[in-house]
């Protein structure tokens, strides 16, 4: 059962701001939704290989060339925050 | 039949024998649009006036005899998910609600090099996480065979799209059964292509080695028509091997006498309706009819799949949802420092099942809990794979139900868990990246649509086109 105080924990980490009913309707639904992970300690895993992908293919590389994406200026503009020279204008963080 | 109805193919050839403009198909599916979706809600956003625009360009590319392909002038409709230059892209989600993206998704520039049409962004779950649309900001999208029932999710609006006849093909994704259940909800075609098949590029993504972009339609051929303009390698999605893409049209008049389909045993669940099952059984009947041989298969660990699925997607979902911080794109919410922008914006911007993922997914990949949780899920998939493997050993395709029930009520009752389990049948195919046609058999009692799926090998969509064709076609 995972508690409320863990549920804030985990929000934390997420960086999901919570309101208190927020967490109390959480809790039981996410601790509902792990207990039943439990279901895979039926299943014998011993020297069974993980995968972590299915397409078999490994280290893809390409020729290492520059392309211009041309559309920088678009691509800052999309914050929603002020872009000054190239720059999003953001809380000083220290 | 009106021009609505028609097939992609059948208005392709009209376009191409000068029959119908571009344009004329176009206003067609609009008034359509403009006249039913009131009630329905498939659309996010519509874009009648690029439409118009890039139909009169299809019409004289016609007139100039340059036509780029035989999806010239032909209207499609994309999941809001896959980005458009200029044109709003929202995933459904708040957070995204006004995001315009400066670039297209390899999949929409394919299509778009190709001559085709847009018609509009349709809904879906909010960020593709959900089986009804009801996650979805912008409201649930109803099932146009019954306006009480939703039409799946979470590609909901593509299906719906489809089936109400506002456009011929609609693009959506598939993470975990997100073509396939709708399809069968709303009746219309679905494929679910490999792994890798189609480049994900550009295309908002929820669990990376799981997604999987595909398109919805009225019928198998109108998807092979599609999928040979949408897949092959990409340079910007190192995913996409270099698998040479074949000319799937080609290949759907192939008779199925001497395939082997196999019918998995463990996909009959406890609470699958009859209904679904007796629509299993009648495929079976056709096939053994075309000439094909069915036997039962196992893939015995296919109940573990749920869990294995509802860890790893949750884990990539919790990295890959992590660039919504309302400093580089989307909505924010004003703050004092950063913490307060990123965990502010994020409260107001997600909804509560995309939430409920982050969390599970945080959790999952936390100090401590990696090995019980993440790395089992992984050890775990690899067995969900191996049954396939196994399987395909002994027989060219699957034949599998897609949902244990047709359509349900808008406004179920919420349980997630509930929601989770009753993807079953659709997650191991994501988990193992082959591929997949849902097709429309039959229909329930109330009239609602039934489908079954075709799963085949990684990279046999051809295989699976084509057995879907010789249904859909003893079926008409």
């Amino acid at each position: 059962m995972l508690t409320q105080d863990e549920v804030r924990h985990i929000a934390k980490l997420a960086k999901i701001n919570l309101t208190d009913s927020d967490v109390a309707r959480l809790a039981p639904q996410l601790s509902g939704i792990l207990d039943y992970f439990a279901v895979l300690q039926e299943v014998d895993t011993e020297g069974v290989a993980e995968t972590s992908q299915v397409t078999g293919l490994e280290s893809v590389t390409r020729p290492d060339e520059i392309h211009m994406s041309e559309i920088e200026a678009e691509l800052i503009n999309c914050t929603p925050h002020q872009v000054e020279d190239h720059c999003v204008k953001i809380p000083k963080i220290m | 039949m009106s021009l609505v109805q028609k097939t992609l193919k059948e208005l392709s050839v009209a376009f191409k024998a000068g029959e119908i403009t571009s344009r004329e198909i176009t206003e067609a599916f609009i008034k359509e649009i403009e006249t039913r979706d009131g009630e329905i809600n498939a659309f996010v956003t519509t874009t009648f006036d690029l439409a118009r625009e890039m139909a009169d360009a299809a019409d004289s590319r016609y007139e100039n005899g340059t036509l780029l392909s035989d999806l010239d002038g032909m209207p499609v409709t994309l999941k809001d998910v896959v980005c458009t230059a200029g044109v709003k892209t929202t995933a459904s989600s708040n957070i995204l609600k006004d995001f315009v993206p400066p670039y297209n998704a390899t999949v929409w520039q394919k299509l778009k090099d190709a001559g085709a049409v847009l018609l509009g962004k349709v809904n879906t779950d909010e960020f593709t996480m959900g089986v009804s649309t009801e996650t979805s900001a912008f409201g649930v999208t109803k099932n146009p065979h019954d306006l009480t029932k939703v039409s799946g999710g979470s590609s909901g609006g593509s299906a719906a799209a489809v089936a109400a006849n506002f456009c011929a093909v609609s693009i959506g994704t598939d993470t975990g059964g997100s073509i396939r259940q709708p399809a069968h909800f709303c009746g219309c075609t679905g494929v679910k292509v490999s792994y890798g098949r189609v480049s994900r590029w550009g295309t908002i993504p929820m669990a990376s080695s799981l997604d999987s972009v595909g398109c919805l339609a009225k019928t198998a051929e109108d998807c092979a028509m599609v999928l040979e303009v949408i897949a092959g390698k990409d340079v910007k999605d190192s995913t996409t091997p270099p698998v040479e893409v074949p000319k799937y049209t080609d290949t759907l008049d192939q008779p199925l006498k001497g395939l082997k389909i196999g019918i998995p045993q463990e996909y009959f669940i406890d609470g699958i309706e009859d209904e679904i099952v007796s629509v299993v059984d009648s495929t079976k009947a056709i096939l053994e009819t075309l000439g094909a041989k069915v036997v039962e298969v196992s893939l015995p660990h296919t109940k573990y799949g749920i869990a294995a699925y509802y860890i790893i997607a949750p884990s990539e979902i919790s990295a890959n949802l992590s660039r919504y911080d309302g400093i580089r794109y989307g909505s924010a919410v004003e703050g004092n420092s950063l913490e307060e922008i990123y965990t502010q914006t994020r409260e107001q911007g997600f909804g509560d099942e995309v939430k409920r993922r982050i969390l599970i997914g945080t959790y999952a990949l936390s100090a401590g809990y990696y090995d019980a949780y993440y790395r089992k899920a992984q050890k775990v998939r690899t067995l969900v794979k191996q049954d396939f493997d196994t399987a395909f050993n002994e027989v060219d395709a699957l034949l599998a139900p897609i949902f244990p029930t047709p359509a349900f009520e808008v406004g179920r009752e919420a349980d997630p868990l509930r929601d989770y389990i009753e993807d079953v049948l659709t997650i191991p195919a994501n988990l193992a990246g082959i591929c997949g046609v849902s097709v429309p058999v039959g229909k329930s009692k109330a009239g609602l649509p039934i489908g079954v799926q075709f799963l085949c090998k990684a990279f046999a969509e051809d295989r699976a086109l084509n057995i879907a064709h010789q249904i859909e076609q003893t079926l008409s």
